[in-house]
């Protein structure tokens, strides 16, 4: 109180938190495969987070929401995974190949979208994602259809003379959390950039943006492009997680477990989606081993979050801080 | 059998597919137009409604029994819903209601699991309308006539319902402008919780109605949510009679590209929901400006 | 290497550790304590009740494998694990039960697409998988390792089998109904390769999509062509949805209708009237007691552990599959891939349905392939649903070949 609640503790804490929220996210993520009962689940948490950050930066901070998101996951696994099984190319050149179909496909999708909105525009992305769906699943000469593609096997990573053993969980993680890392650190400059300042103003009211000038259709195409790379770098570090690309990533139920995280984390929060992703993930991984119902299980929570806490988890988290 | 018999035997089959399609469709356009909710749970609704029918014609051998039985049960059901779950989250924007209604179709299906097993339950056709009948270009399934038919009644009967009744006057009107609706003294809240539990009834409706021809499972709805998804959206969200045409025409593009082109039949049909979009962002009868 | 070594490795991120033990996994796999068999299936979703026969079968085998002493005294235990019949989940439960839980061996799966994505965590890691699902992939030589095994029959010789069963009986000009997949494809190439020498024409193969919930609109067409014999290259669900609808069609009158797998559990699931006359392939049928010993020893031991139940087809597989990698084990006396692996390879034997044994080349179990016919009279019980019409003995030339699968001998 006293005129000066900033300097409560809590305020303090939430404030440097989300001063330095890539330092802040990447620290949470270095100490979370001691946490989580296995090292594939973290692994697992890292993807889908990074997976769930790509689509908030157009869902959350841009306000469109998409049902086919899982079309730049998908691709970014088969982009990577087909150029190092059919073509043999090195595991750190077919990463860009992911990001870059991902993005290509994003570009093009993003172009027929951009046009729609709201209930339609996720109704659009979902008939699109479907699309790119079924042209990979009958594509089964390079893809192998729905036996999905296997060989994507990375043993050690030689990096200058220094090897890695790839297949040792720990240091896969590692490796993965460089590149994510990279990724948190370049969403979080392009949020704090004036472009970032665009996205918001588009989200908040199209009309006012347009009239102060923005070209309206370029920026959603532009952050429509730049979160589907993102998602496409998580499906290429999925493929090498996983050593399979199964064709389920592409399925619509893919893009709707996105939606799903980045509502439960909290959207347009930096952090919330990687909660989210965290959260849903940890929590079917451990019901799963305990009951045949996990399903009841995750779908309680779903009900009390959406009742009890509107604003996500990381969200709820933010708004109790910064009222104490 | 002439190509020409062939081409009008796959359009009727496209006919009996769609009504079922629209039977979902105007349950989930019904509840999105008024109450602006995407219903995720329409798909538990409909399984539901087809485990509770299969259950009552096993224990009564009326058929026409659990139609009813069927059809109040999840009327109940939805109202439940909607007055316990939906109600508090009016307001708070349509992600929400959408967020819950995806948890809670985990919830049904997981509890039907828990009550039925997860094998599903065994569901014959009605005695009178087995087997298949000469209709001229060829035989057709009896039972697959008489979902046309039931369709219509059930689509005729609703349109009365909302064209002539008094509620149906203050649903349309409430569709259009709740606030209006408001000030006119009526209890909104009412309207919405009625049509919930008519949309929840109509997708209960359909899963009773289709049980003969499938198998019945924990798992049956999911498919049908995204197939009733497509047909609302090309119809037209909150749309009645754009429901009803888009599903006959979903089920007659996916007929008929099941003939020519059978590995594309599942694609056809996002194909024509994305060729729809593109064109027309609303839907073929639907408003614009919903939902932004 | 000790437990704080690895302790301390995993800290400093020591590639230079890693290096000197480029295959960690197998040097920390424990040679004593109890064996761990990692077991994942699809216990939720639509093949629940088949996983259900899986565990029971793989449980019923373990009992006996401690009952009997174990290894030197080594017990064994089963991690039972949900893919949820998705290959992501499957490959992350897989990584799982390899990384965390120590899993000596792997077995298990029921989908194409599941096994593959399991055999290949597996096989990077040196670790022995046994396959009971269906697959001609799994034995091609890209997918294959030394440490692949594939207990389950191929399409090959199931289709295989049927096929020469129903085409002098039935008839030569045949339609297919097939789910677009690798399992309905690899059927269809099964029945097709085995109809040649029969000189069968194929009128039609209409691919539906997996899971579909409505073959109506698949029908007409097939029905224009009065076909002979109409296959269901389809499973579970499907299988059921599409044989009722098309019975709806009056599809049945002139036609013969044929599934390369006819299941106990489908059929149970499906009704005596949908599945009437329809003929199929099976690993295993209980009434297979009537004449083979091992079939009703299997049957007696299973029965007493769950309540009367008889054994599926799935139950089967689990129950074998399980026996022989423990059978190997004992004969190995160890634990260790390589060493298991060989003596799977030298392993004969009969815990099920007669005598089988696993090919040099690629690992399949070459195994005798029943073809049954299901019924709606002279049932003695609820679980007497079809009648065994023919046995196909066990017989490498009915598979392909190993130079046809890639391998070298």
């Amino acid at each position: 109180m006293e005129g000066a609640p900033s300097r409560t503790p809590y305020r303090l804490i939430a404030t440097q938190v989300s001063r330095h929220r890539v330092a802040a996210v990447i620290a949470f993520l270095v100490v979370l495969p001691w946490l989580t009962p296995s090292h594939a689940l973290a692994a697992n948490i890292l993807i889908f987070g990074l997976y769930a950050v790509g689509f908030n930066l157009l869902f959350g901070y841009t306000g469109l929401l998409s049902f086919g998101h899982a079309a730049f996951l998908g691709s970014g696994s088969y982009a990577t995974g087909v150029v190092m099984v059919h073509y043999g190319w090195p595991w750190w050149l077919a990463i860009p190949a992911g990001i870059t179909l991902a993005a290509l496909i994003g570009l093009c999708m993003g172009y027929l979208v951009i046009r729609s909105r709201g209930i339609y525009f996720a109704m659009v992305t979902l008939a699109l994602g479907q699309c790119v769906y079924f042209a990979f699943y009958k594509a089964e000469a390079i893809t192998g259809g729905e036996n999905g593609l296997r060989g994507v096997n990375v043993e050690t990573i030689d990096l200058l003379g220094w090897k890695l053993d790839f297949q040792d969980p720990i240091t896969k993680y590692f490796v993965m959390l460089v590149f994510v890392a990279a990724a948190l650190w370049f969403v979080s400059r392009l949020l704090a950039s004036p472009f970032g300042a665009v996205l918001e103003s588009v989200r908040e009211n199209e009309k006012r943006a347009a009239a102060c000038g923005y070209d309206v259709a370029r920026t959603k195409l532009l952050a429509f492009v730049i979160s589907a790379a993102i998602c496409g770098l998580a499906g290429a570090l999925r493929a090498l997680h996983l050593s399979i690309v199964p064709i389920d990533s592409l399925h619509y139920l893919t893009s709707g477990q996105v939606v799903m995280m980045s509502l439960l984390g909290g959207m347009g929060t930096f952090f919330g989606p990687f909660v989210g992703a965290a959260t849903i993930l940890w929590v079917e991984d451990v019901a799963t081993i305990l009951t045949k119902s996990w399903q009841l299980v995750v779908g309680v929570i779903f009900i009390i979050f959406v009742l009890f806490f509107p604003r996500g988890i990381w969200g709820s988290f933010l708004h109790w801080l910064g009222r104490r | 059998m002439t190509d020409l018999n062939l081409l009008l035997l796959q359009t009727v089959t496209g006919i009996a597919l769609g009504s079922v399609y629209a039977l979902l469709a105007i349950g989930l356009s019904l509840i999105f137009g008024m109450l602006t909710v995407v219903n995720f749970a329409h798909g538990a609704y409909f399984m539901v409604g087809a485990y509770i029918g299969v259950y009552v014609l096993s224990a009564t051998g009326s058929f026409f029994a659990s139609l009813l039985a069927v059809f109040f049960s999840t009327g109940l059901f939805g109202l439940l819903t909607e007055r316990v779950l939906v109600r508090p989250l009016y307001g708070r924007g349509p992600d929400y209601p959408l967020l819950l209604t995806f948890g809670l179709s985990y919830v049904i299906i997981d509890v039907i699991r828990i009550i039925f097993g997860v094998e599903g339950l065994q569901s014959s056709t009605p005695a009178a309308l087995q087997g298949s009948v000469n209709i001229g270009i060829g035989y057709f399934p009896i039972y697959r006539l008489f979902l046309i038919a039931a369709a219509a009644v059930i689509i005729t009967a609703l349109w009365l319902f909302i064209e002539k009744s008094r509620y149906g006057l203050i649903i349309r009107a409430g569709a259009r402008d709740p606030e209006i609706v408001r000030i006119l003294g009526i209890d909104v809240a009412k309207v919405w919780l009625l049509v919930f539990g008519l949309g929840t009834a109509i997708a209960g409706l359909s899963g009773v109605l289709a049980a003969p021809i499938r198998t019945v499972t924990p798992e049956m709805g999911i498919p049908v949510l995204v197939e009733s998804f497509v047909v609302t959206v090309v119809g037209g969200m909150g749309s009645i009679g754009g429901a009803v045409i888009a599903g006959l025409l979903v089920g007659v593009v996916y007929s008929l590209t099941a003939l020519y082109a059978p590995a594309l039949a599942e694609l056809s049909i996002f194909a024509l929901m994305a060729l729809v979009l593109v064109v027309r962002p609303q839907g073929l009868f639907g408003r614009e400006g919903l939902m932004e | 290497m000790s437990e704080t070594n690895i302790r301390r490795r995993k800290l400093l991120l020591s590639a230079a550790a890693a290096a000197t033990t480029p295959f960690w996994i197998n040097s920390v796999r424990a040679q004593e304590g109890p064996i761990r068999i990692g077991y994942p299936v699809p216990l939720t979703g639509p093949y629940a009740a088949e996983a259900k026969d899986q565990v029971q079968g793989a449980e019923l085998a373990i009992m006996e494998f401690n009952e009997s002493g174990g290894l030197n005294g080594r017990k064994c235990e089963l991690l039972v694990r949900d893919t949820k019949l998705s290959p992501g989940e499957a490959a992350t439960r897989t990584l799982e039960l390899i990384e965390k839980d120590k899993a000596n061996f792997i077995v298990g799966s029921l989908s194409s697409s599941v096994q593959l994505a399991v055999n290949n965590v597996a096989k990077e890691r040196r670790i022995i998988y046994s396959s009971i699902s269906q697959s001609d992939t799994i034995n091609e030589v890209k997918d294959w390792s030394p440490y692949t095994f594939h207990e389950a029959m191929n399409p090959t010789m199931t289709a295989g089998a049927v096929g020469r069963y129903v085409f002098p009986k039935y008839g030569k000009r045949i339609a297919f109904l097939t789910a677009d997949y690798a399992y309905g494809h690899e059927m269809v190439k099964g029945f097709q390769r085995a109809g040649k020498p029969f000189g069968v024409e194929t009128l039609i193969d209409i691919r539906h999509p997996i899971g579909a919930s409505d073959y109506s609109t698949f029908l007409p067409r097939i029905m224009s062509l009065k076909p002979d014999i109409l296959f269901f290259c389809n499973f579970g669900r499907d299988l059921i949805s599409s044989i009722k609808q098309a019975g709806d069609f009056g599809l049945k009158n002139n036609t013969r209708f044929v599934t390369p797998q006819l299941t106990l559990t489908a059929r149970l699931a499906g009704g005596s009237d949908v599945f009437d006359g329809v003929i199929g392939g099976a690993t295993y049928y209980w009434r297979l007691e009537d004449t083979v010993p091992s079939a009703k020893a299997f049957n007696d031991k299973y029965r007493k552990a769950y309540a009367g139940a008889v054994p599926s087809d799935f139950s089967a597989l689990g129950y074998s599959s399980v026996r022989a990698i423990l059978t190997a084990a004992r004969n190995a006396g160890s634990t260790d891939s390589d060493k298991v692996s060989t003596a799977l390879r030298q392993l004969k034997y009969d815990f099920t349905k007669g005598p089988e044994y696993y090919r040099n080349c690629d690992h399949q179990a070459v195994q005798s392939v029943l073809v049954i016919e299901s019924k709606s009279k002279n049932m003695k019980d609820k679980n007497d649903v079809f009648d065994i019409v023919a046995i196909e003995k066990p017989d490498e030339s009915h598979l392909r070949s190993c130079q046809e699968l890639g391998h070298k001998a």
